[in-house]
């Protein structure tokens, strides 16, 4: 089914007890294609993203990968799989070094292009730093860890959630200049941001999340300011 | 002299302490579980091992290859099939079931081999020594088992810091829902872990069995000695777990030279002032 998507993510709903965060929220990504999920605080982006990572409970047939339905699969299974979540917030390992990061990342031995030489020709800064202990490094680099430690399982579609979350101007546009590059090796990319331009900027796709649904959806490039800032705000 | 001897005894001791030390402290560090029924396996472990030489007539360090596996594997399905299903948020629960299997053990051991108090036969190996200077003579056995403990200890210290096995532990510690996200199991790598602390706990019920008489209800305060051992060491570093092991074990055994009812007095005081002293243990781990 070459024409299929990579993912289809259809009619998702999900809890937090008895508080529903999304509600019936379809998507899809292409081979390759960067996609942006944007959308204001509590919109339910991360939600969907760990719904998609098997971090919470969705209906089996609610997320197809690769034609397969994988919503009932827990998390270390969707891994295997080839879906890596780059956490909020990094989430590294503080007892590890950086190196053994990015080791436990690919420790389920999926082939593909990267490797650990690989991920240090991406980011130089960490080829230096590597025996550091991951707590000792910039937010920037601890953000690049980050990406190479979801590189490392060598996904077919990578999320990652806020990556510019707290890092510099200068740190968010040296990161997202990598992004390119990753897409380039095939491996699709899901892009959660609160930073409208640059998402937009880097994606091909946008869907706009708004209180649990999906409020707007199209081409990144046809996404008018207008058209954006109604669903985002909801106006 | 005689107090170079009370002191090289108990840091031999000290050796076996910091064996039941290690087991404990290793599952509290993977998975926030405090094992109450930890004594009480490493009495389990000296009945296996007595069953093992006395129907197939193993010498009780061979029996070692026959309990140490079968412990592991007791730990793996335990962990599996019962203590997985009380780990959260709730340090309550781990802590009542462990309780019940202290109970339970404890019982099932009365019932089977009676109160008596056993030992295993390790023949001439028991009173073999080492004359090392005038007066000062070192036993083969607490030598053995000191040497064990270092092994053991030196052991994980390798596992968990130079393997892709203890990088799975240290990272699954550190954030269990971001290690499922590397493709780790917690139940499996939990289960894991178990299965190593109670080998290692195999490896101290036996060396305890062939040195001490037991009985079943010898654990708790085998618990008491290892909890002890761990925290004035230091949580989370092995080798200050061993020194834990051998301030208890000196403490012992000159309390006992002084009077021998002030055997576990001294112990339990000499934690007492770690406590008072350095409440975080003589080495805590340093955090990076």
């Amino acid at each position: 089914m070459p024409d299929s998507p990579l993912l289809d993510v259809r009619a998702l709903t999900a809890f937090y007890g008895d508080f529903q965060a999304l509600f019936g929220v379809s998507m899809s990504v292409a081979r390759g294609q960067v996609v942006a999920i944007i959308g204001a605080n509590g919109a339910g982006k991360s939600t969907l993203l760990k719904s998609i990572a098997g971090l919470m409970p969705a209906r089996r047939d609610a997320i197809l990968f690769g034609g397969e339905p994988i919503g009932d699969l827990p998390a270390y299974k969707v891994v295997a799989r080839g879906i890596a979540l780059v956490p909020e917030g990094r989430r590294l390992f503080q007892s590890l070094s950086v190196e053994e990061n990015l080791l436990i990342g690919g420790q389920l031995g999926r082939p593909g292009p990267w490797s650990l030489d690989r991920v240090y020709a991406l980011f130089p800064a960490l080829a230096e730093r590597r025996h550091f202990a991951s707590t000792a490094l910039s937010g920037g680099e601890q953000q690049m860890v980050a990406l190479g430690r979801g590189l490392m399982s060598n996904p077919k579609l990578m999320l990652c959630d806020e990556i510019s979350l707290g890092l510099a101007p200068i740190v968010i546009r040296d990161i997202y200049a990598r992004l390119p590059s990753i897409a380039a090796e095939g491996t699709s990319l899901v892009i959660v941001e609160q930073d409208i331009a640059q998402a937009l900027a880097a994606a091909a796709q946008v869907y706009c999340l708004q209180e649990g649904r999906v409020a707007f959806a199209g081409a990144a490039r046809t996404a008018t300011r207008e058209a954006v800032a109604a669903a985002y705000f909801g106006v | 002299m005689e107090w170079t001897n009370t002191i090289v005894q108990g840091v031999l001791t000290g050796g076996l302490y910091a064996m039941f030390a290690a087991g404990l402290s290793l599952i509290f560090g993977v998975m926030r579980l405090v094992n109450i029924a930890h004594g009480d396996f490493i009495v389990l472990a000296a009945y296996l091992a007595l069953v093992v030489t006395e129907t197939l007539g193993l010498d009780p360090l061979v029996s070692l290859l026959v309990v140490v596996p079968l412990m592991a594997a007791i730990g793996y399905a335990l962990q599996r099939g019962l203590l997985n299903r009380t780990l959260g948020d709730d340090l309550l629960p781990p802590l009542l079931v462990t309780f019940g299997l202290s109970v339970i053990i404890q019982n099932g051991l009365l019932e089977l081999f009676t109160a008596d108090s056993r030992r295993l036969q390790a023949g001439a190996l028991e009173v073999a020594s080492w004359q090392v200077g005038q007066g000062l003579s070192i036993g083969v056995l607490p030598l053995l088992q000191f040497a064990a403990a270092v092994v053991v200890i030196g052991g994980l210290q390798a596992l968990f810091y130079r393997t892709a096995f203890g990088r799975a532990f240290r990272a699954t510690s550190d954030d269990p829902s971001v290690a499922q996200l590397m493709g780790l199991d917690n139940r499996h790598v939990f289960a894991l872990a178990m299965a190593l602390s109670l080998a290692v706990v195999a490896i101290a019920g036996v060396l305890l069995a062939v040195r001490a008489n037991f009985d079943p209800s010898i654990g708790p305060a085998r618990l008491i000695f290892g909890f002890e051992a761990v925290i004035i060491g230091g949580l989370g570093n092995l080798w200050g777990t061993l020194a834990g092991g051998i301030v208890l074990g000196v403490a012992q055994a000159i309390g006992a030279k002084l009077d021998p009812g002030w055997q576990l007095l001294a112990g339990h005081l000499a934690f007492l002032l770690v406590l008072a002293v350095k409440p975080e243990g003589l080495f805590p781990r340093i955090r990076g």
